[in-house]
């Protein structure tokens, strides 16, 4: 390879598009990948659909649900409570965090909201530091998923991974439904839509608002404990999570569930195939879609024309 | 924005006339600035304290110059320090493959700069408030991953390593700390002094109108994505500048300084010392910089201090430093608003 060229490894790609065991497992990794970033996302863009704030420190509840989980999987031995855990906890914090400090800038400027959520991100990672440390930690596989891994097509596919899969996919389906469907859905709609009106109608916005932000805590509280299995738990966990869910939301367009979807599951597949191809520069392949994506359709895949 | 935007909107009008008083003025204030900080190094022998204004300097061209794009023109860059990490990459890869003299070396990397800034800037000025900060962000990361990933050409995680070389030219050895000092007091105040030229100029102030209303400055025949664009590529020279007093003061450059933390600091050091003034950013740099210091000294949970100051000045004051200042002493003056 000459000096001067990016480290690039097509043949691994190629040769890995040409096996079924390889193609297995790495599409199941990039859906593991595209679904906790999903909950995320969807978290980040229903925030800014309905409060039209850019939660920057949506990571830092993503790492305080899977250290919510962590301590209660430690103190229970139970699974699903730590899952409980994990979601209920962050859902409590966002309250408190939109309702004590984010409501006091909503006028304001933009640049004063990022900075309370700078300031947060900043303070939160340091109250992990002290509560559990500085260092790695790990939640441990629970019991029940210590099986024999399946073998779809060759490909490795821990059977803790379909769970995974199938409480976002089933996460995604509910709060599409109840989005679309149910009366606090269309609720939630309207307030994106014309707060002062849905004021003057008599519905409490502050609550709303508050529920809202209290979701989407809960969802990246519940993919952080969700991770918290098969990922190493650290202060500033949240921060590579939020970046990429930023990315996500982006991509798929700000306040899209959809687009959330859809862009979580490409950005997991690129980081999945990306890692075979390009070792050192899958996190650059990202950024490079979402130039391109930004700059062809600035308000994302699936957004709205802002003009 | 309204309210910055309502603040700074009074605070313009200035006649024509007074502004070749005030350029002579602003001259003076320049001279007697680096008079001294020139004068520095002789009184005290504190190498700490030398070392703070050459970081001063360093930031303060960066934050001063994503001012000129945040608070002149209304565009919030989330992506300005690439142009602080180019800068330092810049200048040390030329140094150490090159061998060239310092002074050319300094003029390449700002034409390198130019170039990048100008093909990133006339993508990024087209789009409009959070997609701009977004795709300044994206393009941030892309050229942070490029040198994480380009590693036999920037090292990458290590950074540039092996110290720059420093030759001496015109009497200037860089590799002596005093003439160092210097020659960034000199880089700074001359930047700020650019700087301030470019905001006060008919320039200037098409970029405030653009902030204010892009629609009628367009329709007075204004070029918008032109002016957009120039003061994009301006602002990244500075910042460039800034990133090459880094690399020459730690002899390296590393990926942190290409990092968005730094683009996060620049825009934390314009709220804190206040975008409606010029030399509010400056301002802010130095109580970064001090807080940074002292605090990291005090105690390793470094995060939850720096994030109460900013939940103050964010919340509590809900402005700048300096704008404070600047608000509490018209007010003083004229009495009471109401």
């Amino acid at each position: 390879m000459p000096q001067w060229m990016l480290p690039l490894d097509l043949d691994a790609l190629t040769g890995c598009l040409a096996s079924s065991a390889c193609l297995v497992t790495q599409t199941t990794s990039g859906f593991i990948i595209g679904m906790l970033l999903f909950l995320v996302a969807v978290g980040l863009t229903l925030i800014f659909g309905v409060l039209k704030v850019v939660n920057f420190s949506h990571g830092a509840f993503y790492m305080f649900g899977a250290y919510f989980a962590m301590t209660a999987y430690q103190f229970s031995g139970s699974f699903a409570l730590a899952m409980l855990c994990g979601a209920a906890g962050t859902a409590i914090l966002g309250l408190i965090f939109e309702r004590v400090f984010m409501s006091r800038v909503y006028g304001a400027d933009v640049l004063m909201q990022l900075l309370v959520c700078y300031a947060f991100v900043l303070i939160f990672d340091d109250v992990v530091r002290m509560i559990w440390g500085p260092e790695f930690k790990s939640m441990g596989m629970p019991a029940a998923f210590q099986v024999a891994p399946l073998f779809i097509a060759g490909g490795v596919v821990p059977p803790y991974y379909l769970l995974l899969i199938g409480v976002a996919l089933a996460a995604a389906v509910i709060l599409g439904l109840g989005l679309a469907r149910t009366r606090i859905g269309k609720v939630i709609r309207a307030a994106a839509h014309n707060p002062g009106m849905v004021s003057a109608l008599g519905i409490n916005t502050g609550l709303i608002y508050g529920g809202v932000f209290a979701l989407g805590g809960m969802l990246a509280g519940l993919a952080g404990a969700l991770a918290a299995p098969v990922r190493s738990l650290t202060p500033g966990m949240g921060f590579s999570v939020l970046i990429e869910s930023f990315i996500v939301t982006v991509i798929g367009g700000m306040g899209s569930i959809l687009g959330a979807l859809i862009g979580a599951l490409l950005i997991g597949m690129i980081r999945s195939f990306g890692s075979l191809g390009f070792p050192l520069f899958t996190e650059g392949l990202m950024y490079l879609f979402m130039v391109i994506v930004l700059v062809s359709r600035p308000s994302g895949l699936f957004g709205k024309e802002v003009a | 924005m309204t309210e910055l935007q309502a603040e700074q909107a009074a605070a313009v009008p200035q006649p024509e006339a007074g502004l070749q008083r005030s350029r002579y003025f602003d001259v003076l204030i320049a001279l007697a600035a680096f008079a001294v900080l020139a004068i520095l190094p002789m009184l005290t022998g504190s190498k700490a304290l030398l070392d703070f204004v050459i970081r001063c300097s360093a930031f303060g061209l960066f934050a001063t110059s994503l001012n000129l794009l945040v608070g002149y023109t209304g565009l919030v860059s989330f992506g300005h320090g690439m142009f602080f990490g180019l800068g330092a990459y810049g200048f040390g890869l030329i140094m150490q493959r090159t061998g060239v003299p310092v002074p050319v070396a300094f003029v390449a990397t700002l034409v390198i700069t130019t170039i990048i800034a100008a093909v990133i800037g006339a993508i990024c000025v087209r789009l409009k408030e959070i997609y701009f900060a977004f795709v300044t962000l994206a393009f941030q990361m892309l050229i942070h991953s490029t040198i994480l990933s380009w590693v036999s050409l920037t090292g990458g995680d290590q950074g540039l390593r092996g110290g720059i070389p420093r030759p001496a030219f015109f009497g200037i050895d860089l590799s002596n700390h005093v003439h160092l000092y210097i020659a960034s007091c000199a880089l700074l105040v001359i930047g700020l002094l650019l700087m301030r030229q470019i905001a006060q100029s008919p320039f200037g102030y098409t970029l405030r109108m653009i902030r204010d209303n892009a629609n009628r400055a367009s329709f007075v025949g204004i070029d918008v994505w032109r002016a957009k664009l120039t003061i994009f590529v301006l602002a990244a020279l500075f910042a460039s500048t800034g990133g090459i007093i880094m690399a020459l003061f730690v002899s390296g450059a590393y990926p942190e300084f290409a990092y968005w933390t730094i683009s996060g600091e620049g825009i934390f050091i314009n709220m804190l010392g206040g975008v409606t003034t010029f030399l509010g950013p400056m301002v802010g740099t130095v109580l970064l910089l001090i807080l940074n210091d002292t605090v990291t000294r005090l105690t390793e949970y470094y995060g939850i201090v720096l994030g109460i100051v900013i939940l103050f000045f964010a919340i509590g004051l809900r402005k700048g430093l300096m704008d404070f200042v600047v608000e509490w002493y018209t007010q003083r003056r004229n009495g009471p608003v109401e």
